[in-house]
């Protein structure tokens, strides 16, 4: 007999809620160790978004969380929890890496296009297998992907201390690539028409990731496949009267899924490492868990809980420099506090917030 | 508006329930307005209702499982608040549910007492159960081995056990929700024969049902809801089932299918041997075969999960048989996956599954994305770069809401948030859309309420007028009978008959149901 509640509650009133309830329990937090909460918030704020500096950071971290999100949310669609984009985001890594290697004597804008392809691919195929095994041997996707993050962080590691290492050097990285594998950066492109900017990691790959989180949505929501996907998300029964083959949509949305993870690369390895360094990914897969879930996995709601994410990691190194008593730790509690309560406890409001809209809608 | 409530002033003692002014809001819907009803002492006491018309709230509300939110609660004459189910049995009012609630791997024994041990140790109360379980069934023809798992009794002796549960608790008051919807006719029979023995004893039985039929056959008195108020109570042999309908639906009801005589053409499909052995080596189809005609209904009949289900899910491409074969116009069917959905519909075949809720619909999809479930590979569906037509579909779902009077009529509407009727009209809108030359139906009234139900058998007909070959399942002998040119009944996964549906009556059904073919001398 419940109805669900109003659209604009589900997409923004209860994320919000949940998200002022953990800024608060984080507040709670800086109170005990003895600083200023309010202060800590403007810092936050300023440290993120008070200047051209702080913005590219926050973007740039955004972007990356946008392709991830969006990785997590397709699978999501049909009914899969993808827990392995960390470890589809390290392939793509590699595989971005292998093609920027190869091709950076030539021009960024040839090696664009084969990066992509490099990167959704070896993404892709590091979920194709999760994928396959689930839709053939009924083994649980959430937990190979978990133990394929694994396999991927042994693999890269044996491979950047073996095979992609610089001769001689003491750091398990590849070599840094020529110019001609460097995504302009976003201060560049801007100075070109006269604008200045502060130097920021921020890179074209922003672009590529609202352009993927468009696709993403037409798939979801327009296509014939998306429409399969969900069928298959919310009754895999319905999907199989429905015609649908369910081991083939499993196969598929996974290698999109690990596909749009493996893109993540774009963005840290050809657009501002511009090297394959040890800790690349650096947890944006579990991020994208996160981002997802807030998201409500809609394309818009990513990018928004994308831009959240950015702003707390950003923010939280300004906030951790200012504030020498707040240590880097406590910035990832308050990004546990955010994931725990827009995630985990999401449903510890949406119950009585859906009553009180129901009480009022009676009344 | 409460016509003829039966109220017969308050806290009278003959009386076992009585409920004054009882009402229960969900939100904005009132699932029970003013309820006024009375329930003698020592009678079969029938509620009767559309689906939706508030009677499970009701009884939910009498068995702790809601709490009403104005009126009072009278048991024996004293007001009696029912805060949870623990408090109504103490109150002595027992409930047998629709869906048995029943530990399949424990014993008869173990199962009645289970939640009503008394003491730490178990043993002493299974001997104190068996002494009273002896005696239960000695009284009340509820003969069931106190020994035997559950899981492997039959449909029927599980339901006696929930009643000996519940007679185990002394209940007084007995509420069965829907109780003949699994029996087999000659279960029912005996299920009525228990009934009467208990009514006879002096306990109190109300009964919720949609069956008229039954309502007739054993209660004392009947109340009829409506939107949640009960619109009238009546003493049984005062009333007729046409009444009833009527004031069901409030509005005159045609309970018989009007139809001509079929014309049946050439045999459009076939089934040949069909067999299942599932995958715990269960045999669950032994060599079903059959044909059916243009322009005829075949109706498949038998107590739920004799193997019609599966018969229907191998026909629609959507479960693989074990050996046998299916021919559509003297074409073979690929039996071999469970993946042929959309084989079956390109090759004219439709199917309005049994189960609605988890095959027919995806209920959190608008009506219109129902609108083109199984046929969204279409042509008349499809739009460049393999995006959807959603112009096309919501066009399609739009025609759908108005040929078959769905209401509310709105496409974007979630499935979840239509009446059953109206989902299985949005089901049954779809798989005629495509004008197919086979449909294929499970159960198509299930849950569904009496005017849809009129409305439904007539589109079923129709479409078998024109010339279309229709195979029907359906655990509703009437329907059956109603519908159907030619009946087969299954018995076990086996075919145990086939007649003419006018050269057979409900005697004979029932038997052949029960496995037993009276024409067939000596056979099992």
């Amino acid at each position: 007999m419940r109805t669900s509640p109003p659209r604009w509650a589900d997409l923004a009133l209860i994320p919000a809620v949940n998200l002022l309830l953990a800024l608060l329990v984080a507040g709670l937090v800086v109170i005990l160790i003895g600083e200023n909460p309010l202060r800590a918030v403007e810092l936050l704020v300023t440290g993120s978004l008070g200047s051209s500096y702080g913005i590219g950071f926050t973007l740039y971290y955004a972007t990356t969380f946008v392709f991830t999100g969006l990785s997590v949310a397709v699978a999501y669609h049909a009914g899969l929890f993808n827990i392995g984009s960390e470890g589809q985001a390290q392939l793509g890594c590699l595989g971005v890496t292998l093609v920027c290697l190869a091709l950076d004597r030539t021009h960024w804008l040839l090696v664009l296009p084969a990066a992509i392809l490099a990167g959704a691919a070896f993404g892709g195929a590091w979920a194709f297998l999760p994928g396959w095994l689930q839709a053939k041997r009924g083994s649980h996707v959430v937990i190979t992907t978990i133990m394929f993050n694994f396999i991927a962080s042994a693999l890269i590691v044996y491979l950047l201390v073996n095979t992609l290492k610089v001769p001689g050097s003491m750091s398990p990285e590849s070599r840094t690539f020529e110019a001609g594998a460097h995504l302009p950066f976003f201060h560049e492109m801007l100075a070109a028409i006269g604008i200045r900017v502060s130097r920021t990691p921020l890179n074209l790959s922003a672009l590529i990731a609202l352009l993927a989180a468009g696709l993403a949505w037409a798939l979801i929501w327009r296509s014939r496949l998306g429409y399969e996907m969900r069928a298959l998300g919310h009754s895999e029964p319905a999907a199989v009267y429905a015609g649908i083959d369910p081991a083939r949509i499993i196969v598929i949305a996974m290698v999109i899924s690990g596909a749009l993870a493996g893109l993540m690369a774009l963005n840290v390895i050809m657009g501002s490492q511009h090297r394959f360094v040890l800790d690349s990914v650096g947890g944006a897969g579990f991020v994208g868990i996160a981002v997802a879930l807030m998201g409500r996995n809609h394309p818009a709601g990513i990018l928004l809980a994308a831009l959240l994410f950015g702003i707390l990691y950003q923010g939280g190194s300004e906030l951790a420099f200012e504030m020498p008593d707040i240590s880097r730790d406590m910035i990832v509690v308050i990004q546990a506090l955010v994931i725990l309560f827009t995630g985990a406890l999401e449903n510890l409001t949406r119950a009585p917030i859906e009553r009180l809209l129901a009480r009022r809608g009676a009344g | 508006m409460t016509v003829g409530t039966d109220t017969r002033g308050a806290g009278k003692p003959d009386l076992a329930i009585e409920l004054a002014g009882v009402s229960k809001s969900f939100g904005p819907v009132e699932a029970n307005r003013d309820i006024h009803l009375a329930v003698r002492r020592g009678t079969i006491h029938g509620i009767v209702g559309e689906n939706g018309a508030g009677k499970s709230t009701l009884m939910s509300i009498l068995y702790g499982f809601y709490q009403a939110d104005a009126g009072e609660i009278r048991v024996d004459g004293r007001p009696t608040p029912i805060p949870d189910s623990r408090a109504a049995i103490a109150a002595g009012i027992g409930m047998v549910h629709q869906h048995f609630m029943l530990v399949e791997p424990f014993s008869v024994l173990e199962n009645v007492v289970l939640g009503a041990e008394d003491g730490r140790l178990l043993r002493p109360s299974l001997a104190r159960a068996r002494d009273a379980l002896r005696r239960l069934e000695r009284d009340y023809e509820l003969e069931v081995d106190p020994d035997a798992i559950v899981g492997d009794l039959s449909v029927g002796a599980q339901q006696r056990v929930e009643i000996l549960k519940a007679l185990y608790r002394e209940a007084r008051i007995l509420i069965l929700d829907e109780p003949t919807g699994v029996l087999t006719p000659a279960e029912a029979d005996h299920l009525f024969r228990v009934l009467a023995a208990l009514r006879d004893e002096g306990k109190t039985i109300i009964l919720i049902t949609h069956k008229l039929r039954e309502i007739m056959a054993i209660t004392d008195a009947v109340s009829v809801m409506r939107r949640g108020e009960i619109v009238r109570t009546l003493p049984t042999a005062e009333t007729s089932p046409a009444e009833l309908a009527e004031l069901m639906v409030g509005r005159r009801v045609l309970l018989r299918v009007d139809k001509a005589p079929a014309r049946p053409g050439e045999v459009v499909i076939e089934a040949r041997r069909l067999s299942l052995t599932d995958a715990g080596g269960a045999r669950r189809l032994r060599d079903v075969s059959f044909e059916v005609r243009a322009g005829e209904i075949l109706g498949i009949a038998g107590v739920a999960g004799n193997g019609q289900s599966e018969l229907l899910e191998i026909l629609a491409g959507i479960r693989p048989a074990t050996s046998g074969a299916a021919l559509l116009r003297g074409r073979p069917l690929d039996l071999s996956r469970a993946t042929n959905g959309a084989d079956r519909r390109a090759r004219g075949i439709a199917h309005v599954p049994e189960d609605r809720h988890r095959r027919g619909l995806v209920m959190p999809f608008a009506a219109w994305e129902n609108a083109c479930l199984g046929y969204q590979d279409e042509a008349r569906f499809a739009a460049r770069f393999g995006l959807l037509d959603r112009d096309a579909i919501r066009a399609a779902a739009r025609a759908d809401i108005a040929r078959f009077d769905i209401r509310p009529p709105s496409c974007d509407l979630k499935a979840a948030n239509f009446s059953g009727g109206n989902q299985q009209k949005i089901v049954i809108a779809r798989e005629m859309d495509r004008e197919p030359d086979v449909l294929l139906v499970g159960q198509p009234t299930r849950g569904v309420d009496i005017g849809a139900i009129e409305f439904i058998h007539r589109q079923i007909v129709t479409l078998r007028d024109r010339g279309k070959a229709i195979i029907l399942v359906s655990v509703e002998l009437d329907e059956i009978q109603a519908l159907s040119d030619r009946i087969l009944v299954m018995f076990d996964g086996a075919v145990s008959g086939t007649r003419r549906a006018e050269e057979t009556d409900e005697r004979e059904l029932g038997l052949l149901m029960a496995g037993i073919d009276p024409k067939a001398k000596g056979a099992a």
